[in-house]
């Protein structure tokens, strides 16, 4: 799950350079970044879950 | 892309500029005593050790490789060509500043990411505290200051390609505050929670700080570096005239004051007392939150601003150490990235600019904090993660027993008071 988190975060910084490389500047620059920024959101929240089991674990 | 220049620093600006960078101190000091406060008593003196140790090193190496890898404008740079755009992605000069212009608006950029490096160095030691060994963070900080932070520093104000979508970060909000504030996450994941922070049935325990004193002075001082830092980044890095000097000061001011008066208001109202530690984040938060756009919003947004950095202290605190199980004794994670964060996009919402230009400067803010979440994130945890692998970075549970004074330094902080075992009974 945490590698997983992982990949979904660079996976979005990597929609956004893409967006910026090969999109016009206007909304169809900014929804691809907008959704670009989602799939992040996705990735941390992966990234924190893959955290909490351990972290309760080693209390 | 938008090919960026090198500021012309009138003479005033030069001096202005130079003054502010030696007020930068002033916030290392200030964020060592928050961390030191906020820890527990018989680490409070490797804490201050600690900070010392990581500023030097950070120095040492930014000297190294560090300033040769951020570079700055106009300076030799690696680019990519791709989809008819150059990508200016790392600079290209010399190690250990050889070929440094001294007099011009370059050396004053050195001189700045020498000084700011440290400061991103110490946001880590706040989630790492009481159980963060003194040869691993500064291990850590060679990672930090040798790869991480010159890397984005070039992207944001070495002419890379961050900046070359006008990106704006004036006093290090992204630079500093968030790369240092995520680098504190992952120290946090990688370390885990402190023995005794959570109860078996997942629950935290309160491990409150030794010294509110320390916490709350720290706040003064760290206002006076941040005076230093917005003003000193604003000149350099955005080209701010000396005559926008005075609304920096406001702005970074009225941003702090607001930040701590809103967690004050919110504690107040949620739990019947102000709380003195967290009204110290929500301060320290507002300076971090007001760096990305203080030369470029009106004082009514630093005001925003600053309550929203303070609301989101709060929460975000509460948030991962109720929920997400981040035991994060100095709040670094909340002040440094979730504010540093809020700032970025604050910059982008409320910047003065034409009409005309206000979709292009949120695009940048945007593509930044999707730069630092997808990229920074990734890297800082992925190299600490491998140090951990050859170097672990948690003290033994001895040390964390008997307190990383006595187990790594040989003496305690305060040799008089009597140690309490308490915290280690079976709960």
């Amino acid at each position: 799950m945490k590698l997983t988190g992982f990949l979904l975060l660079a996976g979005g910084w990597i929609i956004v350079l893409a967006a910026i490389a090969l999109l016009p500047s206007g909304p169809s620059q900014v929804t691809f970044v907008l959704v670009a920024l989602g799939v992040e959101a996705l990735g941390l929240t992966l990234v924190f879950r893959a955290h909490l089991i351990p972290s309760r674990d080693r209390r | 892309m938008t090919p960026v220049h090198a500021p012309a620093l009138s003479e005033t600006s030069a001096t202005l500029s130079l003054l502010f960078v030696v007020l930068i101190p002033c916030a290392a000091a200030g964020l060592a005593l928050i961390n030191a406060g906020l820890g527990r008593f018989r680490n409070a003196s490797h804490s201050m050790l600690s900070a010392l140790c990581v500023i030097a090193v950070a120095a040492a190496v930014y000297f190294a490789i560090g300033a040769a890898w951020q570079g700055s404008v106009g300076q030799p740079a690696f680019a990519v060509h791709v989809a008819g755009q150059d990508w200016n992605w790392i600079g290209a000069g010399r190690f250990f500043l050889r070929g440094l212009e001294l007099g011009g608006w370059s050396s004053l950029a050195t001189l700045f990411g020498l000084m700011s490096v440290g400061i991103a160095a110490i946001i880590p030691l706040g989630g790492g505290a009481d159980r963060w060994r003194l040869g691993a963070s500064c291990a850590s900080t060679v990672l930090l200051a040798g790869w991480t932070y010159p890397l984005f520093a070039h992207w944001a104000w070495g002419g890379g390609w961050l900046a070359q979508q006008g990106f704006i970060d004036s006093g290090g909000a992204g630079v500093i505050q968030v790369v240092g504030g995520l680098t504190a996450l992952s120290i946090t994941w990688i370390l885990g929670p402190r023995r005794g922070k959570f109860n078996p049935d997942g629950m935290p325990s309160a491990l409150p700080g030794h010294n509110a004193v320390y916490v709350l002075l720290g706040c003064f001082l760290a206002w006076l570096g941040w005076l230093g830092l917005d003003g000193a980044g604003a000149i350099l890095f955005t080209g701010a005239e000396a005559s926008r000097v005075v609304l920096i000061a406001v702005n970074t001011t009225l941003a702090a004051g607001l930040g701590a008066l809103a967690v004050a208001a919110i504690t107040r109202a949620r739990f019947g007392k102000t709380d003195a530690s967290l009204c110290a984040n929500g301060w320290v938060a507002g300076l971090v939150a007001v760096s990305a756009g203080c030369a470029v919003v009106r004082p009514a947004a630093a005001v925003i601003i600053g309550l929203v950095a303070g609301a989101l202290v709060v929460y975000s605190v509460e948030w991962l150490e109720l929920h997400l199980a981040v035991d994060d004794p100095g709040g670094s994670v909340s002040v440094h990235a979730v504010a540093g964060l809020w700032g970025l996009l604050a910059a982008g919402l409320l910047a003065a600019v034409a009409p005309g230009d206000a979709p292009g400067v949120l695009l940048a803010q945007l593509a930044g904090i999707a730069t630092l979440l997808g990229c920074i994130l990734p890297l800082t945890y992925g190299l600490n993660w491998l140090l951990n692998r050859v170097m672990p970075q948690r003290v033994a549970v001895e040390g964390e027993r008997q307190g990383l004074d006595l187990y790594e330094l040989g003496a305690g902080a305060y040799p008089d008071f009597m140690t309490h075992n308490e915290d280690f009974w079976q709960r």
